[in-house]
């Protein structure tokens, strides 16, 4: 299936949800609102002529703007079709549905987004620093990361 | 924590455990204490530095939950802050390092993919043999860390010479055993040496009955079939739930392989099969079909790599490198590639700098740890170490 | 030998302690060189040489590792029982210990010649189990625990095949003194009892199968008391670092790895009395007597001991249930067999 039938069939069942996408690039991505999130995933994966039963990656974005994204690449076993899916959303309102009711794999991907960039995932089962100390200060892959100076009495940066 | 709980089949079934108490077949109840052990970051069999938290019940394991990021090196951070994109790829070594060269094969299709650059044919092929060599040399770890956590020792040293000769093979090519940086963004760093060619082929012929050997000391062994047939179940649908990836896949019966099903170079030039665990013995998707996919991928590698050997063309292997790294702005991509350990993706987005602007390293152990808390549930503490050891994880790439 | 030494001595209590003091010393003899022979055995199997360099082909490396052990730092853990962690290793290396006085090394010299030796023998070798689990509790490390608890399971449940399978020699031959067992043996390898013992050749056919399998029963319970792989779950290196002696170094630890290879020594031994002859040579007369007789019983034991040791590089190691069921559903019902037929064939042939 093409991404523009995938696009279709999106905007016909989520109207508004859809907020952007392109596609005339080498992978077309789809932009979908916050609050839709989960929804639109889960449909994504278990309507039959779609079946994207696999969440290949699922990547945090600081886009240097102001606004943080969450960039989900799906694949489908079955029909061998890929899809890419962007949630963006503002600095203030770091928040974001969890797909980890739909994808296990998600669990720790989106943990690992959190500890990373700080995006909060709601109703996420267990969400905590995965890759850093529980009790680090800040978020690493944000663009404007100050490393804290001592952790536990050591030296952190030159 | 999740306290639901289910019996692995391996356990005898004249009595079920349940979280603080066992009860036997005439109903007679025993309480029982739980004990939660830490098998801390050091240990001996956790591959690396894996920090395993179980609860259990005596022998029997209730839960299990893995703590990682004791490797964590910010590879992601590294790579923004690098001055252009050719700087990336000795840091894409070290993620997994018994496997150097597909991850930076990974890296490197992504950035040529973005420019669309076209490598010769000569690259492709040298790229081929050398992702297959290191295939080989990964799972020689692989089986024979597995053989000493399964209390053999001897499989292991033989494991070790015959990867001392692709190691060799290597440092003859590139100069390093380990950790190459011999893929480039466009060609190679280094053509093959002359003598490449010949040893080579004789390593492939010398490695064949190798890998019979070690079926007959140790895979078909009646006590190792005894600890793995059975254990640690994965089933097939719970796998492509979390999207796990590569002979952990397949040994559950799944017949994916992205050399096949995402074609990438020229891998559709030559004939070999992706292995499916069948369940000639224990059940699809327990640590011995996960093992035997393994040893039969090695063999499969030997095909490819005599049949890349035998039809290598001519050509100057850095001729499509390009003088200036510079994707234009806005662009992105996300590329996977069969590392031994599953699927390997990059997602770089650019930024139209010289420099990347985003690199998410999808490792495929990281993944694949992931489902060990639904597998382990049920099973004693020895069969922990073996299940967490076919799931052949590397803590460079969980943690990057 | 105890003629012979009142002859020089006068004092009782002076021979008493010489008699007693020989296995010590032959204990350390063995143990020097079969470290020497472990160390190569498994280093030729995987295709590696071991030590060249502390003397020729690595001949002294055995004492500098003792000497290594006895000048290491004594750690005891902090929260760890002071008195059970002291005492374990001696108490482990006693018992061991004490099965040496009623093996017959020759047929002039046995530590005790009492008429109970195999009996003996069982009572003393389960007192190791204490030892483990003393080391396994008071280490105050979960895991140590668990190696302790898992051993004791282990060496209990084998301590019945070996029972049974002593029990049908001794039901052959008549006496549970292993000297009589041996001398029962003399004579030639036709009448060794793993061939069915010195009978006429009918009885001899039909015992034989039997034997033959009492006698492999017997090695393997064997390799599982002395903890070693295939059985060796309680020390499992992959698993629980060392086991229950995880925290033990120095010399305690040197006393638990002397008890181990003693105990190694003192189960093959024990095998060889039983069903291999002992200290009787296998050519009948030629090359026999009271010195010759400890030539053969120290080869032939030592032979097991490399057979043990080979296994040990070879093969995986099964669990814990795995363990438990081949004991109890399977060596111990092919051993029920054998006694019914063994005593079948003695009543009515």
């Amino acid at each position: 299936m093409t991404a523009e039938e995938i696009l279709h069939i999106l905007q016909q069942k989520f109207g508004d949800a859809i907020v952007g996408s392109k596609l005339d690039i080498m992978q077309p991505w789809i932009q979908v609102a916050p609050n839709a999130t989960k929804d639109i995933c889960a449909f994504l994966c278990d309507d039959p002529s779609l079946n994207f039963d696999s969440l290949m990656c699922l990547s945090g974005v600081d886009c240097n703007n102001g606004t943080f994204g969450v960039v989900y690449h799906l694949a489908s076993t079955v029909l061998k079709h890929k899809i890419v899916l962007k949630v963006i959303v503002p600095k203030e309102n770091l928040h974001v549905q969890s797909v980890s009711a739909v994808w296990g794999t998600a669990n720790w991907h989106e943990r690992e987004a959190f500890d990373m960039f700080g995006i909060i995932f709601d109703e996420h089962p267990d969400l905590r620093r995965i890759l850093l100390p529980d009790d680090w200060e800040g978020h690493p892959l944000r663009k404007d990361y100050k490393v804290q100076e001592f952790y536990h009495g050591i030296k952190v940066s030159s | 924590m999740k306290t639901v709980f289910q019996q692995s089949p391996t356990l005898p079934t004249d009595y079920t455990v349940a979280p603080g108490k066992i009860t036997t077949t005439t109903g007679k109840t025993i309480r029982t204490e739980e004990m939660i052990i830490n098998m801390g970051p050091q240990h001996p069999s956790t591959h690396g530095v894996l920090r395993l938290e179980i609860v259990v019940d005596g022998e029997i394991i209730l839960d299990c939950i893995p703590h990682i990021g004791y490797l964590h090196r910010c590879f992601e951070k590294q790579a923004e802050h690098m001055t252009n994109y050719q700087q990336v790829i000795p840091y894409a070594d070290r993620m997994d390092y018994c496997s150097a060269i597909t991850n930076e094969w990974g890296y490197v299709l992504a950035v040529e993919r973005m420019l669309k650059i076209e490598v010769p044919e000569r690259v492709e092929y040298i790229r081929v043999i050398m992702a297959e060599l290191q295939r080989i040399a990964s799972h020689l770890i692989a089986v024979g860390t597995y053989a000493i956590d399964s209390g053999a020792y001897t499989p292991f040293l033989y494991c070790f010479i015959d990867r001392e000769k692709i190691l060799d093979l290597f440092e003859m090519t590139c100069g390093a055993r380990l950790l190459y940086n011999y893929f480039w963004i466009g060609g190679l760093s280094h053509d093959l040496p002359p003598q490449f060619i010949e040893k080579a082929k004789e390593f492939c012929k010398y490695f064949r009955p190798r890998i019979k050997m070690v079926n007959d000391l140790f895979t078909y062994n009646e006590i190792f079939v005894k600890r793995t047939a059975n254990v640690g179940v994965l089933p097939k649908d719970v796998a492509i739930n979390y999207a796990v990836s590569g002979p952990q896949l397949r040994g559950s019966g799944v017949n994916w392989d992205l050399r096949r099903d995402d074609p990438y170079s020229v891998y559709h030039k030559f004939e070999w099969e992706p292995q499916v665990g069948k369940g000639e013995i224990g059940t699809v998707g327990d640590c011995w079909n996960r093992h035997i996919v393994r040893m039969r991928e090695m063999e499969q590698s030997v095909n490819i790599i005599e049949q890349a050997l035998a039809g290598l063309p001519s050509g100057d292997v850095q001729s499509a490198i390009p003088k200036r790294i510079r994707p234009e702005k806005d662009a992105e991509i996300y590329v996977r590639t069969e590392s031994p350990r599953g699927e390997l993706g990059y997602y770089i987005i650019s930024d139209g700098s010289t420099s990347p602007f985003r690199v998410k390293a999808r490792g495929p152990a990281f993944v694949n740890l992931s489902v060990l808390p639904e597998i382990v549930r049920g099973a004693m503490i020895a069969d922990l170490i073996l299940i967490a050891g076919s799931i052949d994880i590397v803590l460079g790439e969980v943690d990057r | 030998m105890v003629e012979f030494l009142q002859n020089i001595f006068t004092n009782d209590i002076v021979i008493t302690v010489l008699l007693s003091a020989i296995p010590l010393v032959f204990i350390i003899a063995y143990v020097l060189v079969v470290l020497y022979t472990e160390m190569k055995i498994s280093a030729h199997i995987q295709d590696r040489l071991a030590y060249m360099i502390t003397g020729w082909h690595g001949v002294l490396q055995p004492i500098a590792d003792m000497v290594k052990l006895l000048l290491k730092e004594d750690i005891i853990p902090e929260r760890a029982d002071r008195l059970l962690f002291r005492l374990a290793p001696y108490i482990t290396f006693a018992a061991t210990y004490a099965t040496y006085a009623v093996i017959p090394f020759s047929s002039i010299y046995i530590g005790a010649n009492i008429q109970l030796g195999a009996f003996f023998i069982l009572a003393s070798s389960s007192l190791v189990v204490i030892g483990i689990l003393m080391a396994g509790w008071s280490s105050n490390n979960k895991w140590s625990l668990i190696g302790g608890l898992r051993s004791a399971a282990q060496m209990i449940s084998y301590e019945i095949p070996t029972a049974l399978a002593i029990i049908i020699a001794v039901v052959i031959t008549g006496s549970m003194n292993l000297q009589d067992v041996t001398i029962f043996q003399d004579g030639g390898i036709q009448n060794w009892l793993i061939f069915g013992g010195p009978f006429p050749l009918t009885k001899k056919l039909l015992l034989l199968p039997f034997t033959i399998i009492t006698f492999i029963i017997l090695f393997i319970a064997s390799i599982a008391e002395v903890n070693r792989t295939p059985f060796d779950l309680p020390e499992a290196e992959s698993e629980l670092v060392q086991g229950f002696f995880t925290e033990y170094s120095g010399l305690r630890f040197a006393m638990f790895y002397l008890s181990e290879y003693a105990n190694l020594f003192v189960v093959s031994a024990v095998v060889v009395s039983l069903f291999l002859g002992g200290w009787s040579s296998p050519f009948g007369s030629f090359m026999s007597g009271p010195v010759w007789g400890i030539f053969w019983f120290v080869t032939k034991s030592y032979l097991l001991v490399m057979l043990q040791i080979w296994i040990r590089w070879t093969l995986p190691r099964i669990r814990v249930d795995q363990l438990m069921h081949v004991s109890w559903k399977v060596l111990t019902p092919w051993l029920f067999v054998c006694l019914l037929a063994v005593g079948g064939i003695l009543v009515m042939v």
